[in-house]
């Protein structure tokens, strides 16, 4: 039998549903919707009579005490300007509600429930049209990658139209049980031009030499591939898994300008005269010779394992180390921006967790680029979603799934650009933390192959290689299987239970399944020995998959561990206890092949070697020629009120508050300096403290750089502004540059055209020059490239970000300092020196120019003011502190004045600053290694004297009153705002 | 002397069950992180404790309501060594997750059927929220102090709420009358002056302003904030304003628990 329920809100209740959407409806300018309920809808199918589904009801599906429901309700009759849509997920869609309510009618003792399944229903009241109403669907209640509007006729518009895709059309997932039948490849007769058709087809992604190179292999082989080769191989050689760029070689040509800071270490023997001239060399792995040559010059002792596993080990203390990752699912999450979000941080909450031989998550970090939220729809390239409703639906699923895990989310950055419009990046980071004696795996000959968690479906199949080329707008019908919807409980069930046989030493090591699936996960940990599985064995969510299929689909939250035999009963029963799903599927040999079996049928039969070394080395080219752009006039306004103000409001400045408030970021505990502070709780703080261990006086803070502006500049003054970015929020909140580690995400358009590469090397060298002379190390990191949309063959490629991820073990965190303002009449100082550097700045961007004077960093000064800064916070000398960064001085200032509810005098006389004396320059310039420190009276002669020799100078004072002033250099007053109303302006933007 | 035992009861989905096990620790208690597998199956069994908490998360992912999923199974499975547990003058404990459950499960307000009169529900603002909130007791409205978890808290507390469905709901207006009759609205949602405000001092659109209850003896209680995530001064948004190191005003939540609890040793 077949029961349908739809449960509703009684009436009086506020449907708090009904009415977001609602306001939804509002932003896209459809104003005459009047009403929306929601209903949710269970379809029950099984062997169960009415009183069972009453009992389901009245126990699970219903809350007695606000809300009513009908089984089987008839068909609505048709109202005038009501609308019903009903929205329901695809097939093969993994819905989590299904295995809830399946136990929890299995808990009610009633059995013969055979599948749940769900959807939303909406009544919607209102004059609309039909396109209104196909917006409204479109746009707000469903993504036709995973769901459709079930049409059955009930769906009452003036003509009748149906909206989406009925489930028949999307039924080319449809799920039979195939007989097996062995597929090759014929590569052995093919011609070039052949394999490069195979490769694009098969969406395979390689190019002609690495075809050529396959084909040579089972030449010698005397046979042909089977499609299952030829896909681990796709997969083991993607971009995505193999990192081509970062590893292979560059042929790089530079053009060298006067004033230019070229990577090339030796000094330039020509005249200053002739320049520009161009330069190039060959660069043997761009991530050897520079991320890495860091870490390795630098040599801590601290750092306990780099760039080998999947997130980069440091000490903590005596008993734990602390791992950090990032990485980013920008493609994913342009075509299905919740799902997409969250498994972005479903999946980089696995890499902990499969780091060592396991780590428990303690915080997350999301940092995200999208376009403009009031971007106009008439200007949305083709096929790409618009981003209010991209940043929305990220910003939902990084909440539903951190939240879930009970991962606190303490820090992130949002930015806006045009460019990120059909392309945009959603980084996300997880720190995690482990035993010191569980810190290394080793898989042995003979341990068994076992698979745990979720069961694999048709889920995200291609999803490595999809990510290894240009996102197009025809990227959602044939990448949709790349896009899939998370299960946080079921990940979160698999952590505890891992944590557990982790502490019995019951598994030798561990692994996440990411992109590439069993693929990539059981080929990397036989890759020194040797591995066969069969895949027969692998726990499926239906029927239906070919034995490829088994071994590429991306299905979440599933690892792989291997297991001595002798203690495999007992590891068995750890996950059997918390009902997680453990699977022995195969054995690590001494074969040095990959070896997979499907129904005793040999399906993969690879050599090891070859699979993991046997890519052909290719060099790309690469050139960079600096862009020159146009120096804007400007002149300085008497009253920069209006402009501060602009600031304020500016999309990357503005409050983030309705995002953070969604994040739990206290969960855990841990909380000791949150991402929300001040007087009032909601001023921005430059980066979060958490202990992770409760009881412990250390702590560990993150934070994070991100500029892409200055790349538009050069992007190796943009390397050093991340990185002097991150290291100064660590500086900031009390903490030190002593044990402090940082990652590299580059962000990137495609990597085969030699303008896109020339950019990101010298990136690349500008992380290994601020990076060494800071004497930081980079742990870990990971790079997304061919990050382009293409439309009508016009490529646009995102601009050249680079994200820096810091994270620094602090010995005390009762020393932490805080933004904002504290008391009336504590001095103002500014650290670091200002200079006339407005390129690239926010300040220019309010008059659309990026100008060319980019901030530059000097490495070596900066060190030193940040190393004297933290031993005067460690003193107890500062009362608050703030990195000087987007807006200025300005901005920054007035952070802190109206996050602490108190005014603030400034005299811009007294700032140091050297370029062309102008109120507006100095106070908006973006300048970097500067903070801005708020010192109590008393301890204004300890404070000059602990700082001597630095750059500093005093440059006002905290006031009762609540306005903020600004003396311009010609002692008027050039700033004269209320506190309040600043505050208001830098709140209001993103308040949603 | 032997220490007061408590039982953090989990399942997945359960994500406060350390933190809240280390304020149980901090208040003098010997704690055990519970698996309600064990508790069904017969491995452990709730006589060997004194107090069972109910920690916060989102068991079996709040998929149909919050909470929703456990309570059935605790009804289901333990609803017998539960009720002996209470009548044995044992206390327990809900918070967030833990107070929904409880709530659906009809252990509070409290009746002989186990029926449910209360819910929590979907936020009015339509999101999940975290954010500090000022509450005030019993105490601050002159009433008599029935719940022993709460007792002789400061007039107001600083607590944060971490929910997304945390709006306290009564099924009719007997059932409230029935809940201040009986002394059992234990915490109110506040301003820093400890008067009724709105929103956002009440983050969730409650009725009454109401943040937590208990039941008629006082001994189970069920709140909305986290309790356990301000034990520590340095949990408090604004401890840099303060030069004194006091401890977290939800210490005094769990010592009070703990503290009765010894009388049952």
């Amino acid at each position: 039998m077949l029961y349908k329920i739809e449960v509703r809100d009684r009436p009086g209740i506020f449907d708090a549903i009904g009415n977001s959407v609602k306001s939804d409806m509002l932003d896209f300018g459809i104003k005459t919707v009047r009403d929306v309920r929601f209903i949710q809808v269970y379809i029950i199918e099984g062997d169960l009579i009415e009183k069972d589904i009453e009992r389901i009801c009245l126990n699970l599906l219903v809350d007695p005490i606000c809300q009513s429901y009908f089984v089987n309700p008839a068909l609505p009759k048709t109202k005038k300007d009501e609308f019903i849509v009903e929205v329901a997920y695809n097939p093969g869609v993994m819905d989590p509600v299904e295995g809830s309510t399946l136990k929890g009618i299995s808990d009610l003792g009633i059995e013969g429930a055979q599948s749940v399944k769900t959807a939303k229903k909406y009544i919607i009241k209102g004059n609309l049209t039909v396109s209104q109403l196909k917006i409204i669907c479109e746009k707000i209640l469903y993504n036709k990658l995973i769901q459709h509007v079930v049409n059955l006729g009930t769906v009452p518009s003036p003509s009748g139209t149906s909206f989406g895709d009925s489930p028949q059309v999307s039924g080319a997932r449809k799920i039979e049980t195939v007989p097996f039948f062995l597929v090759t490849v014929d590569l052995l007769n093919a011609s070039e031009k052949k394999l490069l058709e195979l490769s694009k087809k098969g969406q395979l992604f390689l190019n002609l030499a690495e075809m050529r190179a396959i084909k040579n292999y089972f030449k010698g082989l005397k046979r042909n591939p089977t499609d299952c080769e030829l896909e681990t191989i796709a997969q083991t050689w993607s971009e995505h898994c193999y990192h081509k760029t970062f590893r292979g070689k560059i042929r790089y040509t530079e053009e060298i300008r006067k004033g230019t800071v070229s990577i090339f270490p030796e000094p330039s023997t020509r005249k200053i005269e002739t320049v520009p001239f161009f330069k190039t060399k060959i660069i043997d792995g761009l991530l050897k010779s520079t991320i890495m040559k860091v870490t390795k010059e630098l040599n801590k002792p601290w750092c306990v394992s780099v760039f080998k596993d999947n997130a980069g080990i440091i000490r903590f203390d005596d008993l734990y180390n602390i791992c950090f990752k990032v990485e980013t699912h920008n493609h994913p999450s342009a075509l299905e921006p919740f799902g997409g979000a969250n498994t972005g941080i479903g999946g980089v909450i696995r890499d902990p967790m499969g780091t060592g031989l396991g780590a428990k998550p303690f915080l997350n970090t999301d940092v995200f680029c999208f376009g403009l939220p009031d971007y106009p729809f008439s200007k949305l390239p083709v096929g790409a979603l618009h981003p209010k409703r991209i940043m929305k639906g990220v910003v939902s699923g990084v909440q539903d799934y951190g939240n879930k895990m009970g991962i606190p989310t303490v820090n992130g950055a949002i930015l806006f650009h045009e460019k990120f419009t059909g392309n945009p990046l959603v980084y996300c980071g997880t720190a995690g933390i482990m035993p010191r004696d569980k810190s290394f795996k080793k898989t042995n000959v003979g341990d068994l192959v076992v698979v745990l968690g979720g069961r694999t479906g048709r889920d995200g199949i291609h999803g490595a290689t999809f990510s290894s080329g240009e996102l197009t707008h025809e990227s959602e019908t044939i990448s949709s299987g790349a896009v899939q919807i998370g299960n946080p409980i079921q990940e979160k069930k698999m952590l505890d239970t891992i944590l557990q046989a982790r502490d019995k030493n019951l598994y030798s090591a561990i692994t996440d399944c990411g992109a590439g699936g069993l693929s990539s996960a059981v080929g990397e940990m036989g890759a020194e020995m040797g591995v066969r599985v069969d895949l027969d064995k692998v726990p499926l969510k239906y029927n239906g998959l070919s034995y490829m299929e088994v071994w590429i689909s991306e299905s979440q939250e599933r690892m792989v561990i291997s297991v001595p035999k002798e203690k495999i009963d007992q590891l068995l029963k750890v996950f059997e206890n918390e009902n997680v799903e453990a699977t022995v599927i195969g054995e690590f040999t001494d074969t040095e092949k990959l070896e997979l079996y499907y129904q005793n049928n040999l399906v993969c039969d690879l050599d090891m070697h070859f699979l993991h070394d046997g890519i052909p080395k290719t060099t790309k080219e690469a050139v960079y020629l600096q862009t020159k752009h146009r120096e804007p006039k400007i002149n300085c306004a008497k009253d920069l009120t209006p402009v501060l103000e602009k600031l304020l409001a500016d999309y990357d400045i503005c409050s983030k508050e309705c995002v953070i408030r969604r994040y739990d970021h206290e969960v855990q505990g841990g909380s000791a300096l949150k991402p929300l502070v001040g007087i009032n709780n909601d001023g921005p703080s430059d980066a979060s403290i958490v202990k992770p261990v409760l009881g412990s006086p250390k702590g560990v803070i993150v934070s994070n750089g991100i500029n892409f502006r200055y790349g538009f500049i050069d992007p190796y003054w943009m390397a050093a502004s991340c990185i002097d970015e991150a290291l100064r929020q660590i500086i900031s909140v009390g903490g030190s540059l002593k044990q402090t580690a940082i990652l590299d995400n580059f962000c990137w358009g495609n990597p085969d055209k030699p303008d896109r590469l020339g950019g990101l090397v010298r990136c690349a060298y500008g992380c290994y020059a601020a990076a060494k002379n800071f004497g930081v190390p980079f742990i870990s990191g990971k790079d997304s490239l061919y990050n382009e949309y293409n439309e009508h063959d016009k490529s646009m490629a995102i601009p050249g970000t680079l994200l820096i991820s810091a994270i620094s073990v602090m010995e005390d965190t009762d020393q932490a300092v805080s933004m904002y303002t504290k008391e009336a009449g504590n001095l103002i100082y500014i650290l670091g020196e200002t200079f006339c550097e407005l390129g690239g700045s926010h300040y220019y961007d309010l008059f659309g120019a990026v100008g060319n004077s980019v901030p530059k960093v000097n490495v070596k000064k900066a060190k030193a003011l940040f190393d004297a800064l933290n031993r005067v916070s460690a003193k107890g000398l500062v009362r608050s502190m703030h990195d000087c960064s987007e807006g200025g001085l300005g901005v920054a200032a007035a952070e802190m004045a109206f996050s602490g509810g108190l005014g603030m005098d400034l005299f811009l006389s007294s700032v140091l600053y050297t370029g062309e004396k102008r109120n507006d320059f100095i106070l908006f310039s973006e300048s970097s290694s500067r903070f801005i420190a708020e010192v109590e009276k008393n301890k204004q002669h300890e404070f000059e004297t602990a700082l001597k020799g630095m750059p500093f100078s005093l440059i006002g004072r905290v006031n009762k009153k609540k306005d903020f002033k600004v003396y311009g250099l010609d002692g008027k007053i050039c700033i004269n705002a209320d506190i309040h109303k600043l505050k208001e302006t830098w709140r209001r933007p993103l308040k949603w | 002397m032997p220490k007061v035992k408590v039982c953090v009861l989990r399942t997945a989905g359960t994500n406060c069950d350390k933190e809240t096990a280390f304020a149980f620790a901090q208040a003098g208690a010997e704690t055990e992180l519970v698996h309600i597998n064990s508790l069904v199956q017969g491995d452990k069994e709730l006589v060997d404790y004194q107090i069972l908490a109910l920690p916060g998360g989102f068991s079996y992912g709040d998929d149909l309501a919050s909470g929703k999923v456990f309570a059935n199974e605790l009804k289901c499975k333990l609803s017998a060594a539960l009720k002996k547990f209470v009548e044995q003058g044992k206390l327990i404990i809900g918070i967030c997750n833990g107070f929904q459950i409880l709530a659906k499960s009809g252990f509070l307000p409290g009746n002989k059927d186990f029926e449910q009169e209360t819910s929590l529900i979907i936020n009015d603002s339509g999101k999940f929220e975290d954010r500090w909130v000022y509450l005030r007791g019993q105490k601050t409205e002159n009433r008599r102090q029935k719940c022993v978890w709460t007792k002789d808290l400061p007039e107001v507390i600083y607590l944060p709420v971490a929910h997304g469905e945390g709006k306290f709901i009564v099924k009719d207006s007997s059932v409230l009358n029935r809940l201040k009759k009986n002394n059992q609205i234990v915490l109110k949602y506040c301003n820093a002056q400890g008067k009724s405000s709105g929103y956002p001092d009440n983050p969730n659109g409650s009725q009454e302003d109401i943040a937590g209850i208990c039941d008629e003896t006082g001994r189970i209680l069920g709140l909305m904030p986290h309790p356990e995530r301000h034990i520590r001064f340095s949990q408090h948004p604004r401890w840099f304003n303060s030069k004194i190191k006091k401890q977290g005003d939800g210490l005094t939540i769990f010592k009070n628990g703990v503290e009765y609890a010894r009388k049952l040793l």
